[in-house]
């Protein structure tokens, strides 16, 4: 038995055979080729141009139809590097002149570019040569055939372990057999890693050796629950495992048939279970999972397109087909909250010493007008179609927050010189989630029409702690009374203010702390769609008297350890057959 | 009658030159007959084929970042022109394009 500790994408657990891709992917069987061959070589070469160029247009209409346009748009740029000319000449030269066979010829100058991609400046560009391999390798496969594993001719569930997987092969999990990944290599932001967030199985990525390890055949349980891969469970370890897993499914099942039921307390209080969504097409998933609105759209995803800065028309699309799939239901709109570690637009020459406290998020999009202004355009647009509330995050100070609402009216007097529809009157609120802007809560609650507690960063802020470093993640701790203490606070201060005070962090989709919550007033929990059911199956057992109860005695303890164990014993005591 | 004309410009668009802008600039290069090329003067680059998606990518051109766009052919005057007024105009991103 072997355990490998990961960063887990995706919920649960899956158990079963693993299907291994090595990372040198295609073994090319010859360098060169006979003269007299040369001539049909280029002929192959050429026709496994066309043969790509066609995959890909026929991929990006699926893409279209189903994962929506951002993930269609990460394969515009292949489409045009098989187009290019200079490229194609380059490797049909090496074939002509030094009589290399199609496969040989192709993958000596993919890898040579690849190699120059490396030495880019800006991280961003690193990242393409993912890209460049995924072309490399469709152009390998139609050149020689498929000759290796592939995932779409599976015939029973498999778990696949791989050293990395581009985009194209993950946006096509889907359409497979797989149950779960484990790959060798990590990075939350990577278009993978988000491709594999949307796919929503189980995963672990950011293993370092996993695809060497294991072999095909050998049994792998991804546990996305606790971050882990154990190869070749002993008995003991995969009954309990399967066991899990078979609960996982128990539950998932029967959480589902709450649905359609009202989340509301034995004693009759109503809470709002909203959705925290990454992407346009999870307005669905949500609303299948009974959301009664999204409480949180993310709109960073719009730079996942390769392409670089989203036009407001894209945006405005995006931000219509989310509000549209609501159908009437309120959506929450955070304007970019890019910077730090989201899809950084690394683009500077020097890089900045502290990310975490730099030029990010509300400050990123002070920083750069023009962009801000598009996105808000593009929201008071889309706005006209439904319920949406505009959110800034990060603010640290009130300032900010004017700013910001400057340069949304000069937005709004742009779209009414341009006699553009839009929607004037819209909730415009803000993320708390620094504790400047958690000290000040009164004063905000003055001026802003909703404040919503992000306590992912909040908490970061307040421990002074950064998550994603493994030597301190430890101390990462939502059960710190400092963070129990400082949403007491700001709840207080929101319910005497009378302003409407919501929860988007991971906090508000855990078990653990919903009887919390829940006990220092908060009636608006927004989190993601698959933790709505069972978060709803809590509140519907608890009652808001016992809530306030547990709250209070929660804020009487002096660290974490004690916080979590008083919160799992209660909580255990209305679930008691759930993995709190 | 062949000539050759190049022009110094400043990307401005907050991406820099990734995919979807260099896509933009391969399609307009295209419909030119001259022979196009790119240099990043900001990292004393090479001249890159400009309308090649994988070398445009290569210019590794960020924000702020100095090109040089040159020309060389019939409608070299035309090319560097229309070429230059896309980088300046940040690649019609911000506008809705």
């Amino acid at each position: 038995m072997e355990i490998l500790r990961g960063i887990a994408v995706g919920p649960g657990i899956a158990i079963g055979e693993a299907v291994v891709l090595d990372a040198e992917d295609f073994r090319i069987p010859c360098r060169s080729v006979a003269r007299a061959a040369v001539e049909q070589e280029r002929e192959k070469f050429q026709q496994a141009v066309e043969g790509s160029i066609g995959e890909l247009e026929r991929q990006t209409q699926w893409l279209l139809g189903n994962l929506g346009r951002e993930a269609a748009n990460v394969f515009a740029w292949h489409i045009g590097v098989l187009k290019d000319a200079k490229l194609q000449q380059g490797i049909l030269r090496h074939i002509q002149e030094k009589a290399y066979s199609a496969a040989y010829a192709t993958s000596t100058v993919m890898r040579e570019y690849q190699r120059r991609f490396l030495q880019m400046s800006d991280p961003l560009l690193v990242e393409r040569i993912r890209d460049v391999r995924d072309i490399e390798r469709r152009l390998l496969r139609n050149i020689l055939g498929d000759t290796r594993e592939d995932l779409a001719h599976l015939t029973k569930p498999a778990v696949l372990i791989a050293h990395d997987l581009t985009p194209t092969q993950t946006a096509q999990l889907a359409d497979t057999l797989v149950t779960g990944v484990a790959l060798d290599v990590g990075g939350a932001t990577s278009h993978t890693a988000i491709l594999l967030h949307s796919w929503g199985r189980p995963s672990v990525i950011g293993l370092n050796d996993v695809s060497t390890r294991l072999s095909g055949g050998d049994t792998v349980i991804i546990d996305a629950v606790n971050q882990l891969v154990i190869a070749n469970p002993d008995e003991t370890t995969l009954n309990e495992y399967r066991r899990q897993e078979s609960n996982y499914t128990r539950l998932a099942a029967e959480l589902d048939t709450l649905r359609d039921l009202p989340s509301i307390t034995r004693d009759g209080e109503s809470v709002h279970l909203l959705s925290n969504v990454e992407f346009p097409h999870e307005a669905r998933t949500s609303l299948a999972k009974g959301a009664e609105g999204v409480g949180l759209f993310r709109t960073e995803f719009l730079f996942l397109q390769p392409s670089g800065f989203p036009s407001e028309e894209d945006q405005y699309r995006a931000y219509l087909e989310t509000v549209r799939a609501m159908q009437g239901r309120p959506v929450t709109i955070r304007t970019f909250d890019l910077g730090a570690d989201k899809y950084t637009q690394e683009k500077r020459y020097e890089h900045e010493r502290n990310p975490m406290l730099g030029l990010r998020s509300i400050r990123y999009s002070l920083a750069n007008v023009g962009m801000f202004k598009t996105q808000l355009r593009a929201i008071l647009r889309a706005a006209v179609e439904g319920e949406v509330r505009l959110m800034f995050p990060l603010l640290m100070s009130l300032m900010e927050f004017r700013q910001a609402k400057m340069t949304l009216h000069d937005a709004m007097e742009d779209l009414e010189e341009a006699g553009i529809p839009y929607r004037r009157e819209l909730p415009v609120g803000i993320m708390l989630e620094t504790p400047a802007a958690a000290i000040q809560v009164k004063e905000f609650c003055r001026e802003v029409d909703f404040i919503s507690i992000g306590t992912n960063d909040l908490l970061q802020y307040l421990v002074a702690v950064d998550r994603g470093n493994e030597e301190v993640s430890r101390f990462y701790d939502p059960s710190h009374p400092a963070l129990l203490r400082t949403l007491a606070d700001v709840m207080s201060a929101c319910t005497k203010a009378g302003r409407d005070c919501s929860l988007c962090g991971e906090m508000a989709g855990s078990p653990l702390y919903a009887l919390f919550l829940l006990g220092i007033g908060l009636r608006s929990f927004s989190m993601a769609p698959a933790n709505i059911p069972e978060i709803k199956k809590l509140i519907r057992l608890a009652t808001v008297a016992q809530a306030r109860r547990v709250a209070r005695r929660a804020l009487t303890f002096e660290t974490e350890r004690q916080v979590t164990s008083y919160l799992r014993e209660e909580t255990r005591k209305l679930l008691p057959e759930d993995p709190i | 009658m062949n000539s050759s004309c190049s022009c110094e410009v400043e990307v401005v668009n907050a991406q820099g030159m990734h995919a979807r802008p260099v896509m933009k600039f391969v399609d307009l290069a295209s419909q030119f007959e001259s022979e196009v090329t790119v240099r990043n003067v900001s990292r004393r680059g090479e001249d890159l084929d400009g309308k090649s998606a994988m070398h445009l990518m290569l210019l590794d051109a960020a924000q702020g970042a100095k090109l040089r766009i040159s020309a060389s052919g019939a409608d070299a005057g035309a090319a560097v022109e229309a070429l230059a007024a896309l980088v300046r105009d940040g690649f019609g991103m911000s506008e809705g394009a």
